[in-house]
């Protein structure tokens, strides 16, 4: 009977302190939703969202709305210039300025030497638009696409449980503490309360053999589980051993926060733009920061998704590109190259052992295999690992199982005919190919 | 016919007493594994405080430690460029056309580099005259990366900045400039149009300003026999592919002589065709590569061979010539003479004697042969030392004439034989200044070091031949702060520009188009048509009437045939591996055992047997098979030297030998400083010097690799034949198969075979084809080897222990009798073991040939078996067999039982003994940050522990297939190469596929001169070799 008072009481508590919890967290997500903001009003001829496409297409390259880049920043540039003047101008500026307009004579002394592109193809109903765009730009996405909309609630709800999710716990540790002690006491009180009633607590001691003992007396038993603890033993033993140097997940932080899933995922950049010595070299190769720079000339603030759960914000992937310009030795204010440069010293992923050797254009331009099938998902990596094991068993693996890509490739033409007949195969493999001889990888 | 003759690699083994031979024909390991010392002893085990059980925690200890500290990969980090030149991709080789001009060695080359840095250097197979590389050129490239370079301009010991440099320099120029002191530039051979230019214009600006040339090892005599019959400094050409009669006096122009370079051509007449090849007969007192390859090799002193010279003049001439030369000699000379007559134009003489007189008699007689082999029109600009002029500097220097000195490229304070005069005349000098990469002998004694760039990061263009142009550019941006001696000059005639625009400037003024510059960068070489050749052809014709009389015929042959010295002459020569002594600090070049006597490390006094005899001195063999040797002592008018002696069969009697270029001290690593400098006993820059030679006390050790790696008594490794013979009878005769027997019946040894054979006729199959006929011996590929392979440098005292890691060998031969029919005859007259006749008596008799062998060289390398001995007995499967006939080895599988080395019939495989990386006991280039840029990225550094041996290139013939494959064609025949393959400039080495029947190789092995080593052992090498073919044909 004694017992089940006690187990009541406990749960009791349990129940109580749950509820508690759950009626403090629903207050902490209550925060979340705001109302959107309002539309900016537009007027109704133009269109400042077609606006907007013709200026990430044609003039985001160079120019900017606030910031200076390769030509001045163009936000309000509707109001700074006649229509009719900006008309001509951006259809064709070098010709104004060769034909002497002061304003473009003007404009090309305090920007030369950039040659501003001409646009003869931008009529002006585009360039209203454009200009319409540039003057009031809409607001920003989170607040104005209806699509982004739910998920960029969802997003900032959470951007402050960082800090509440550590209120959480901290709760929750006082909570189970406070419990512990309860117990306690209500036991100790019981047992005083049963003490002074002169109730005994009996405490049943039968005379039997302890397990231990019966099981060390058991010789069988003794013999059945000394194999089994050795057998596991050994199992976990050589698993453990044969994962020595093997860095399968090896994800280490890089100096620069580079995200593949934003280049290579989101924004589709094709892994050999930046890897382009995977076609025709040995190695891959780590793009030289003036490869980087072929973009990041123009995109100097990361205006993308975030992942707010990680705190990849927009300001962290900003403050990343500033590293690259740190590093680069870029000037943004000045739109220059300082010539101060700091190599990047980026912490190498994949590590081959030195006695074997490696050819990615092999692999990459003769075989015509996707990167991923050795470097699993990296579109979806934004911290870049390793995902295969890069073991020998791995690659004779794939040797066995990969037919060797003939098409259109004369080198192959003989050789795969007269192995074909040898092997009795339609398609070799690699591995029938040639692919397994030590020499073939180490030398 | 072929394996009657006797082979030997060591007079030791004329020596039937010998155990030592014994025991290394029967030794895979010459060394016993030292077990005795440490379990042999007892006591010493009984009295250790360590017992067996401490041993064991100790061994599970550190094992178990190895183990969890390898568990923890290192952080590797990588730095890309900031921004990456356009034309470097990661791991894609670039190559260079460039030009090597150190003043020696010229010679037109492609620089392979890689991520920037130069790791080899190729032969340009464009350039139409000296495209190839010798060994020494080869090696260059580890001379780039030399720790012990110069950093930047220094003065007295510390660094200085290149502008106080030059303004101390000008200023002192300035000052001296109306002054009755002169400035003299005192520089090696450049042989370069913008040069000339350029000292021209200096000389211009400061007045009074002398240039001297100067050659470590002079052709002066050479050039001024040229200079009175044709009018130019300058030596003359000959293409010895148009010779079918060669005779050489002294002159090894298959090694150094007048610049070298001649084995390409030579070779390409050595090859028998449609019967023919070229017979070539070599009077000589030391034995030299060029002696080695001749069909007739007449040993002689060197008064004895002017001599000669002067008869064989008189013989073709008709006109008798006095003169003392022994009877056999005489015929020899006899029978050459009758040879080059009947050759006529076919016919060629040259000679390496250091007078005037028999230079300019050389010419004479080819220009009376008419020989097609000789080129005046356009000669060899590549020496153009004046003696005359280096010996008056040293007199004005002390008479304190000169201002300012200047040198560039050359090292007077140990080259001249008089350095300390010369040393003692810097004193007088008010400003000298060293171009040099080295703290060097020299540049440590003037008031400036202006630290000059290596060649592979300079600028520079020669004309190595007149019409012959090449440039030479910059393989790597410069590794120091350093200047080359031509932009410090325009520097001081206060010119804005670099000498890069000065080359440009001269060549499209005078000899491109403007818009040719990129192409001409491009191939690296240009033959001008020089419209002087046209006018040339007629002018000889007046000319030579004209100055002929300028060199007296008679008088020159009366000077020669009195020619006579009392007691010893001494030649000294300049050796493969280390030339002039430029490169001493190449740990390359050190181990490069030299061709003849397979010394490594070190020079010494070759003296012939019989000498040796007499002046008590000797060579023996201990017991681990290094060679040991006794010290003379050679004196000319004063100066001495004391070196080790080596027996040297073939050596002439009554003449020694001591090679240039050792014996270097300054700016040198102290294993690297080796030998004895034979630079002053180069009196009046004479080659010949008549000495007195005495034993002196002491014991040399040599590393010696001529014992090393025995066939363990197995013949048939050599075969050859005669021209005669090679004509008239059947392969079968001449080039036999062995044969064995079968179920009782004797079958070729190819017939017969304990395994299954693989079907080798899908894919490539490679091949390596070498030509005994073609190979000279030159080692350029043991550097091309090494270079390409990472082999490791393993030191003096480990090459003496028979550890020497080259994977190329070249073995030399010693035969025993100059004809076929001599030694068959003593062979089949030999019966019983006693007597006149018997054989213990007839071997006894081998120390006769040893005046004079035949001798054969012999490339071996891995040859890569299809039924690989090693292969099988590989507990582990390290080596195995690839489907395109190469044996691979894959270094981290094997545990180093050595098993495939004791099974290797050919010797070929090598042991890592020690970590020969980053181990200060092997202070070498794989020791130093910078020493190490060398290494290819391709191939792996072998680690302590692991066999390791000739891998065909695998790393090339992948690559090559790779980049067919990238382009979607099949390999063009050609394309497949492997180092030694590319670097033979004598067509000695021809590698490919045998599959594709259209390849060279694949017609090659189907030559009837085709066999393969040890044929009857069965293992079916991918290797194979052509019979040697002799031209023994006496006129």
């Amino acid at each position: 009977m004694k017992k089940v008072i006690h187990r009541n009481s406990t749960s009791r508590i349990l129940g109580i302190s749950l509820a508690f919890l759950l009626a403090f967290s629903t207050t902490l997500f209550a925060q979340g939703t705001e109302a959107p903001a309002e539309g900016a009003t537009v007027e109704a001829t133009v269109d400042p969202v077609k606006g907007k496409a013709l200026f990430k297409t044609n003039c985001a390259v160079c120019h900017d709305l606030k910031k200076k880049r390769t030509g001045p920043p163009l936000g309000g540039v509707g109001a700074k210039y006649e229509r009719e003047w900006l008309y001509k101008w951006i259809n064709n500026s070098q010709k104004m300025i060769k034909e002497g307009d002061a304003q473009a004579v003007a404009l090309w002394n305090e920007w030369q030497p950039a040659v501003m592109n001409a646009f003869p193809q931008l009529t002006t109903e585009d360039i209203d638009n454009i200009l319409a765009y540039t003057d009031a730009p809409p607001p920003p996405p989170v607040d104005d696409t209806a699509g982004n909309g739910g998920s960029g609630n969802g997003g900032s709800g959470s951007g402050g449980s960082g800090i509440s999710s550590e209120i959480i716990l901290g709760a929750l540790v006082l909570v189970f503490g406070i419990l512990v002690v309860m117990l306690f006491l209500v036991n100790k009180t019981l047992k005083r309360i049963a003490a002074a009633n002169g109730v005994e607590i009996e405490e049943e001691k039968e005379k039997t053999i302890p397990i231990w003992k019966a099981f060390v007396q058991n010789q069988f038993l003794v013999l059945v589980t000394t194999v089994f603890l050795l057998l596991t033993g050994a199992y976990f033993a050589y698993g453990y051993l044969m994962q020595v140097g093997v860095d399968q997940g090896y994800t280490p932080i890089q100096p620069i926060h580079y995200s593949h899933k934003i280049h290579a995922g989101d924004n589709e950049i094709d892994c050999k733009y930046c890897h382009s010595s995977a076609r025709v070299s040995k190695t891959s190769g780590i793009p030289s920061l003036n490869v980087c720079m072929n973009c990041h000339k123009s995109i100097s603030d990361y205006n993308g998704e975030e992942d707010l759960a990680n705190g990849y914000t927009k300001e962290f992937y900003t403050k990343e590109i500033k590293k690259l310009y740190e590093a680069v030795g870029w000037d943004e204010e000045n739109q220059e190259y300082t010539g101060e440069t700091k190599p990047v010293k980026w912490v190498r992923v994949h590590n081959l052992p030195d006695f074997v050797y490696f050819n990615h254009s092999q692999h990459v331009t003769v075989a015509g295999i996707e990167c991923q099938t050795c470097h699993g998902p990296v579109e979806e990596m934004e911290i870049m690992g390793q995902h295969a094991p890069l073991t020998m068993g791995w690659c004779v693996n794939c040797h066995r199982e990969t037919n060797v890509k003939i098409e259109g490739n004369e080198y192959y033409e003989k050789i795969h005919e007269e192995l074909s007949k040898k092997y009795g195969v339609d398609k070799l493999t690699a591995a029938q190919m040639g692919g397994l001889e030590c020499g073939k990888c180490h030398y | 016919m072929a394996s009657n003759k006797k082979y030997w690699k060591s007079v030791e083994e004329l020596n039937p007493n010998s155990s030592i031979v014994e025991t290394l024909k029967q030794n895979e390991f010459v060394e016993e594994i030292p077990v005795d010392d440490f379990l042999g002893d007892k006591e010493t085990l009984e009295s250790s405080s360590t017992t067996r059980r401490d041993f064991l925690k100790y061994v599970g200890f550190s094992t178990a430690a190895a183990t969890l500290a390898a568990c923890e990969g290192p952080v590797v980090k990588s730095i890309p460029y900031v921004v990456q030149p356009e034309q470097i991709r990661p791991g894609v080789a670039d190559y260079y056309a460039t030009t090597i001009a150190d003043g020696y060695d010229f010679a037109s080359i492609l620089v392979k580099t890689r991520e920037g840095r130069p790791i080899k250097i190729e032969n340009n197979t464009d350039a139409k005259f000296k495209g190839g590389a010798n060994a020494r050129v080869q090696a260059s490239v580890l001379s780039l990366y030399d720790s012990l370079r110069v950093q930047g301009p220094k003065q007295g010991g510390e660094y200085v900045s290149w502008s106080a440099l030059d303004n101390a320099v000008k200023s002192k120029l300035n000052a001296l400039r109306g002054s009755s002191k002169k400035i003299v530039l005192l520089t090696q051979t450049f042989a370069s149009p913008s040069t000339s230019r350029l000292i021209a214009e200096f000389t211009e600006k400061y007045g009074n300003v002398e240039h001297v040339q100067y050659d470590a090892i002079s052709e002066n005599a050479a050039l001024e026999a040229f200079e009175v019959q044709y009018g130019t400094r300058a030596l003359a050409d000959y293409d010895f592919s148009k010779a079918e009669v060669i005779v050489s006096f002294g002159a090894d122009f298959l090694g150094d002589w007048q610049g070298g370079g001649y084995d390409g051509g030579y070779a390409k007449g050595r090859i028998p065709s449609h019967g023919k090849m070229s017979r070539h007969v070599q009077f000589e007192s030391n034995m030299s590569l060029s002696g080695a390859n001749a069909d007739k090799r007449v040993p002689l002193t060197p008064s004895q061979q002017k001599v000669a010279l002067a008869k064989l003049y008189g013989y073709l001439n008709g006109t008798s010539v006095s003169g003392d030369l022994p009877a056999n000699i005489d015929e020899a000379v006899k029978s050459a003479a009758n040879q080059l007559r009947k050759a006529g134009s076919k016919g060629v003489v040259i000679t390496g004697i250091q007078d005037v007189n028999a230079q300019g008699l050389a010419l004479t007689i080819n220009k009376n042969l008419g020989s097609d082999a000789f080129d005046t029109v356009s000669p060899r600009m590549i020496r153009q030392g004046d003696t005359k002029k280096v010996a008056q500097l040293v007199a004005d220097m002390k008479g304190g004439r000169v201002g300012a000195l200047i040198t560039s490229g050359v090292n007077p304070a140990y080259t001249l034989p008089n350095a300390s005069e010369f040393v003692e005349g810097l004193k007088n000098v008010e400003l000298s200044v060293a171009f040099s990469m080295k703290e060097d002998e020299t540049s440590t004694q003037t008031n400036y070091i202006a630290a000059a760039p290596h060649y592979l990061e300079a600028w520079g263009d020669t004309e190595m031949k007149k019409g012959y142009l090449s440039l030479m550019q910059p393989a790597i941006r410069p590794l120091f702060d350093t200047r080359q001696f031509q932009d410090a000059l325009l520097e001081w005639i206060d010119s804005d520009k670099t000498y890069y625009d000065y080359i440009k400037e001269t060549w499209t003024s005078s000899v491109i188009e403007a818009s040719g510059w990129n192409q001409v960068l491009h191939d690296g070489v240009f033959i001008a048509t020089l419209p002087e050749v046209e006018a040339d052809e007629v002018a000889p014709a007046e000319d030579s009437e004209e100055r002929a009389p300028a060199f007296a015929v008679a008088s020159a042959v009366r000077s020669l045939s009195n020619a006579s010295s009392q007691g010893m002459e001494l030649v000294l020569y300049p050796k493969i591996g280390l030339g002039d002594g430029q490169q001493a600090n190449n740990p390359w070049l050190q181990e490069f055992p030299d061709p003849i006597t397979r010394v490594s490390w070190d020079n010494y006094i070759v003296v012939s047997k019989a000498d040796a005899e007499t002046l008590g001195l000797k060579n023996w063999n201990v017991a681990n098979g290094g060679l040991n040797g006794s010290y003379a002592k050679v004196t000319v008018n004063g100066v001495s030297a004391t070196l080790p002696v080596i027996i040297q069969p073939g050596q002439a009697k009554g003449s020694v030998g001591i090679a240039f270029g050792y014996g270097k001290k300054a700016g040198m690593k102290s294993e690297m400083q080796t030998g004895v400098n034979a630079y002053p006993l180069y009196q009046d820059f004479n080659t010949t010097q008549s000495v007195t030679v005495e034993r002196a006390s002491g014991e040399h050790e040599f590393a010696c690799v001529q014992l090393h790696n025995t066939l363990m008594g197995r013949g048939d490794i050599i075969k050859e034949t005669t021209l005669e013979i090679f004509n008239t009878k059947d392969h079968h005769e001449w080039n036999p198969v062995p044969e064995v027997s079968l179920n009782h019946q004797e079958v070729p040894a190819t017939s017969v075979d304990l395994w299954d054979s693989f079907d080798r006729s899908i894919g490539h199959h490679f091949n390596l084809s070498i030509d005994l006929n073609a190979c000279t011996g030159c080692g350029a590929c043991v550097i091309a080897c090494h270079a390409e392979n990472n082999v490791p440098v393993v030191g003096k005292a480990e090459v003496r222990k028979s550890r020497d890691m080259h994977w190329l060998r070249i073995d030399r031969y010693y035969s025993s009798e100059a004809s076929f029919e001599l030694d068959d005859e003593k062979k089949e007259g030999l019966s019983g073991l006693f007597g006149d006749n018997g054989s213990l008596g007839g071997f006894g008799e081998m120390e006769s040939p040893s005046e004079n062998p035949q001798v054969a060289f012999q490339p071996v390398m891995c040859q890569h078996c299809n039924h690989a001995p090693c292969e099988t007995v590989c507990p582990v499967a390290a080596t195995s067999h690839g489907r395109q006939g190469q044996n691979q080895m894959a270094y981290n599988r094997c545990v180093g039982t050595r098993y495939c080395a004791n099974n290797c019939p050919y010797k070929v495989r090598r042991f890592n003994w020690f970590l020969y990386n980053n181990n200060d006991e092997f202070d070498y280039h794989m020791n130093d940050d910078l020493g190490k840029m060398v290494i290819n990225p391709d191939v792996n550094v072998r680690s302590r522990g692991v066999m390791e041996k000739c891998s065909m290139c695998i790393q090339k013939t992948q690559k090559t297939i790779l980049d067919a494959k990238r382009d979607g064609r099949p390999v063009k025949d050609g394309e497949f190469q492997t180092a030694c393959s590319a670097a033979c400039d004598s067509g000695a080495m021809i590698f490919g596929d045998v599959n594709d029947s259209h390849s060279k190789v694949a017609e090659l092995k189907e030559d009837k001169r085709m066999y393969h080593l040890l044929e009857h052992v069965g293992t079916k090498p991918n290797v194979f070799y052509h019979v040697k073919v002799r031209n023994t044909e006496e006129a």
